[in-house]
């Protein structure tokens, strides 16, 4: 009973949004407040609908309902509860649900918290939501219904994938879902700015909140899915650029520009046209690695079950969005004034840079994904793009890149003195020489990108607390003085250093990558191995059982100069159901580096394959990213994007000031 | 002019779809592509070996059905299929001949010494020269050559338990008995 009324629940959620999409348009083009108003009513009730059909998938997979087709396929009554509630979007039916939850969830958030709005721009911003829903409820119903009955229910279900039994990759969707869908907002807003024909600093000051938080949720959730991969994959490799991490990767790039390009719109009424066109592409590449995914276009490890009715539908729905709002950008673009001038270097002429840079390292990525299905298509030559060639493209624009990024914020609006940051930039210049010296000495020559990752990160990173330091007027100032310009510094400011800061931090981690060491040796228990000046000693592999697998767990114990730092257990897993073993790696971070340890095959003998790797600065990688999102989390709080600033200033046009930034 | 270059966005998107659709029609399954080399003779080849000594090539291998399977260390997926041809040759004891393609012969040695050496003889393809021969479209991808050195099947993608159960072994097995 309770999945058939999650599926009226969604029924009736299509029919609320075909309502939330055509209705506040009509009235917000005859300027009717009643018929504008049901924009708001009927994206808090789809919202509550979709909730239910959530729960009431939810409640199937707890209960572990058999009767329902989607739980037979993906669940087992041995499941822990953990895996049991994110096993609804470990498939490819729940996981479209919860894409929609997400949108319905953004949709209901800009309804209750857009008192501030012009009602006719928060009902057009509505209605396109509301397109987007009924699309993606569409194919829902059509094409990946979640609540279908099997009959006869089956005494217990095929389980889900051991592989995706893990915390990490648990809540690494829903973030990744927010991050993709978060961008629906900036397009909903995007477009509806074109119908109106109007985009202006107010407008920028309402869709940044919303990009940056869904940048930070995007940003989270690629780094979830990674340290998923270097845990779990058990060779310590943290990026693949597969097709389906490329799908993730993108969006956040061209979402990073955004974020960029619309302070420019914001600050300096420049740029209008080309932030509205990044604002469509975030969420078309969103839309687009939806497609890549699930259409079976492209092979890739992650590939959902595909089925070319699904990817048909799909497309479809992309020629409507992608192409409806492209044109609709090609006719009215054109119209839009634009606003004030600056000089090529000038902080505005610095962030074009950094988009111009983002769009082709996104467009690299893009046609590096895409290159196997355009080679065959024209019949040429089928090769296959990997690590060579996204190293070899991506990695050379991201160096300007990141020597932008130390430079950038020293620029002062409209005309900016590149000679004079370059000299208030002195300290970065010796700490990346050091740097760079100091990593070629000690790792003797080694990989160069690597050697240039490191003085590229140090660069950054004092550049940051240069900047920082200028703006409060350290050690030029009393202390007093810059610690009470410290505390009343924009949090807009706080949030650009610590996201530049992270990103620095991010790029030590990848550069570091590249030093590990790794052993590996066949142990009887009782031996040991030397890794990195530890010694690994396996004291014992005991059987453990697990609740849905039987773990060969082993007790390897960490010795460093005699003593002993730690007991470690990495583990292989057997799932019996699945006939299938996965590695648990054991991990020991002290921060600055990783030691990893992976059991690997058992003999007769009793014999264990053991393999170590020494990972210098890779927990970095995460740290970074997670530094990244607060960054943007802390920009976010600033009491700027809050209640009545922006409206007030789309009231008063010519008295928007450039605050302190 | 100025006009057109708003619509350029527009134009490009459109280019894609066209592609996409293209690979949505019925028969296209990038896991399944059929070699344009199929039953046809393979291409030459003659790699040195990562073992050292001797090589590996086409007319070497005449005389018995063998799979050749092309992977990588920088590959994740075959990774992902590594257990299941650990499996083929071990217990099917399924004649496997690996490419290591665009791959530096110690990084290939360090994936076999990790996860173990599914593979009779392995030849390196360092520059992809072999890869653009057959026709590869991503690694790892597998083929099933007859006794005459024919191309009789090709997989794309990392192997599945079921097109090993379905297809490889019963393929294996008619090549063998013929």
């Amino acid at each position: 009973m309770i999945a058939e009324l999650g599926h009226f629940a969604l029924i009736l959620a299509l029919l609320v949004t075909c309502v939330q999409a055509t209705v506040p348009l009509i009235g917000a083009a005859r300027q009717d407040a009643a018929w504008m108003a049901v924009g708001r009513a009927s994206a808090l009730v789809s919202f509550v609908l979709i909730g239910g059909a959530m729960l009431a998938l939810m409640h199937a997979y707890v209960t572990s309902d058999f009767t329902v087709l989607n739980v037979v396929q993906n669940s087992h009554t041995d499941k822990p509860l953990l895996y049991k509630i994110t096993g609804v979007w470990g498939n490819h039916e729940g996981s479209m649900l919860l894409w929609v939850f997400m949108l319905a969830l953004c949709a209901a958030a800009v309804a209750l918290f857009s008192n501030n709005l012009p009602p006719a721009l928060r009902a057009r911003v509505l209605a396109v939501q509301g397109m987007i829903a009924v699309g993606f409820l569409l194919f829902i119903l059509f094409t990946s219904n979640p609540f279908l009955r099997a009959w006869p229910a089956p005494l217990n279900g095929r389980g889900l994938n051991p592989v995706l039994q893990d915390p990490g990759l648990a809540f690494h969707p829903p973030f990744l879902y927010l991050g993709y869908v978060g961008f629906s907002v900036a397009f909903a807003f995007a477009v509806a700015a074109l119908i109106e024909g109007r985009v202006d600093a107010a407008w920028a000051r309402w869709v940044r909140p919303w990009t940056l938080a869904s940048w930070c949720a995007l940003t989270i959730g690629i780094a979830m899915g990674s340290w998923w991969a270097y845990y779990t994959l058990g060779w310590g490799g943290w990026w693949f650029w597969d097709p389906v991490e490329n799908a993730s990767f993108m969006p956040w790039l061209v979402g990073t520009a955004l974020i960029h390009s619309s302070i420019v719109v914001e600050k300096r009424d420049a740029l209008k046209s080309w932030t509205i066109l990044l604002a469509i592409i975030t969420f078309s590449l969103s839309l687009v690695g939806t497609f890549l995914v699930r259409s079976g276009v492209l092979t890739s490890v992650h590939a959902f079950a595909t089925d070319p009715a699904r990817g048909t539908f799909i497309l479809l729905l992309l020629v409507v969005a992608i192409g409806g709002s492209l044109t609709l950008y090609a006719v009215r673009a054109p119209a839009l004034k634009g606003g004030g001038l600056f000089a090529p270097l000038s902080r505005e002429g610095a962030l074009v840079l950094n988009n111009l840079l983002l769009s082709c390292g996104c467009a690299t990525v893009f046609l590096g994904t895409l290159y196997p299905l355009f080679l065959d298509a024209v019949g040429g030559p089928k090769l296959s793009v990997g690590f060579p060639f996204f190293n070899r493209t991506f990695a050379p624009l991201m160096v300007p890149m990141l020597i932008g990024v130390g430079i950038g914020p020293l620029l002062a609006w409209k005309r900016g003195d590149l000679p004079g940051a370059l000299q208030r930039l002195w300290v970065a210049y010796a700490a990346a020489a050091v740097v760079l010296a100091v990593a070629f000495y000690v790792t003797s020559g080694g990989p160069i990108l690597a050697i240039l990752g490191f003085g590229l990160a140090a660069w950054l990173a004092v550049a940051v607390l240069t900047e920082l330091a200028d703006r409060i007027r350290l050690f030029r100032a009393p202390f007093g003085d810059s610690a009470r310009r410290a505390i009343h510094l924009p949090r807009a400011a706080w949030g650009m250093s610590f996201a530049h800061f992270g990103l620095a931090v991010s790029v030590a981690g990848f550069a570091g990558s590249a030093f590990d060491q790794e052993a590996i040796e066949v142990l009887r228990p009782g031996g040991s191995l030397h890794l990195a000046g530890y010694e690994l000693r396996l004291d014992d592999v005991r059987k453990l059982p697990g609740a849905n697998y039987m773990a060969d767990d082993a007790s390897v114990r960490i010795i460093r100069d005699g003593a002993t730092i730690a007991i470690v257990h990495p583990q292989r897993r057997f799932f019996p159901l699945q006939q299938q073993t996965t590695g648990e790696t054991a991990i020991r971070t002290n921060l600055l580096a990783d030691l990893y340890v992976a059991l690997g095959d058992g003999d007769a003998t009793g014999n264990w394959t053991l393999r170590a790797y020494w990972k210098p600065l890779v927990p970095w990688i995460w740290i970074g990213a997670v530094v990244m999102a607060f960054g943007g989390l802390v920009s976010l709080s600033d009491r700027r994007w809050r209640v009545g600033i922006a409206a007030r200033a789309r009231r008063m046009p010519a008295a928007v000031p450039a605050p302190g930034e | 002019m100025r006009r057109l270059i708003y619509l350029l966005p527009a134009l490009l998107f459109l280019v894609l779809a066209g592609y996409f659709a293209w690979a949505l029609r019925p028969g296209y399954d990038p896991q399944a592509l059929p070699s344009a080399l199929l039953d046809k003779e393979a291409p030459a080849f003659d790699l040195a070996t990562l073992q050292g000594g001797g090589t590996l090539s086409r007319d070497g291998l005449k005389g018995k059905p063998v799979v050749v399977n092309f992977f990588a260390s920088w590959c994740v997926p075959c990774r992902i299929e590594h257990p299941l041809l650990m499996r083929l040759s071990q217990q099917d004891h399924v004649p496997i001949y690996g490419i290591a393609y665009k791959d530096k012969p110690e990084d290939a040695a360090k994936l076999l010494a990790q996860m173990g050496d599914p593979y009779r003889r392995i030849g390196l393809d360092q520059n992809g020269r072999t890869g653009l021969d057959f026709g590869v479209y991503g690694v790892p991808e597998t083929y099933v050559i007859d006794r005459d050195g024919h191309i009789r099947k090709r997989f794309v993608g990392p192997l599945t338990p079921e097109q090993v159960r379905d297809e490889l072994l019963p393929l294996l097995q008619k090549l063998a008995a013929s």
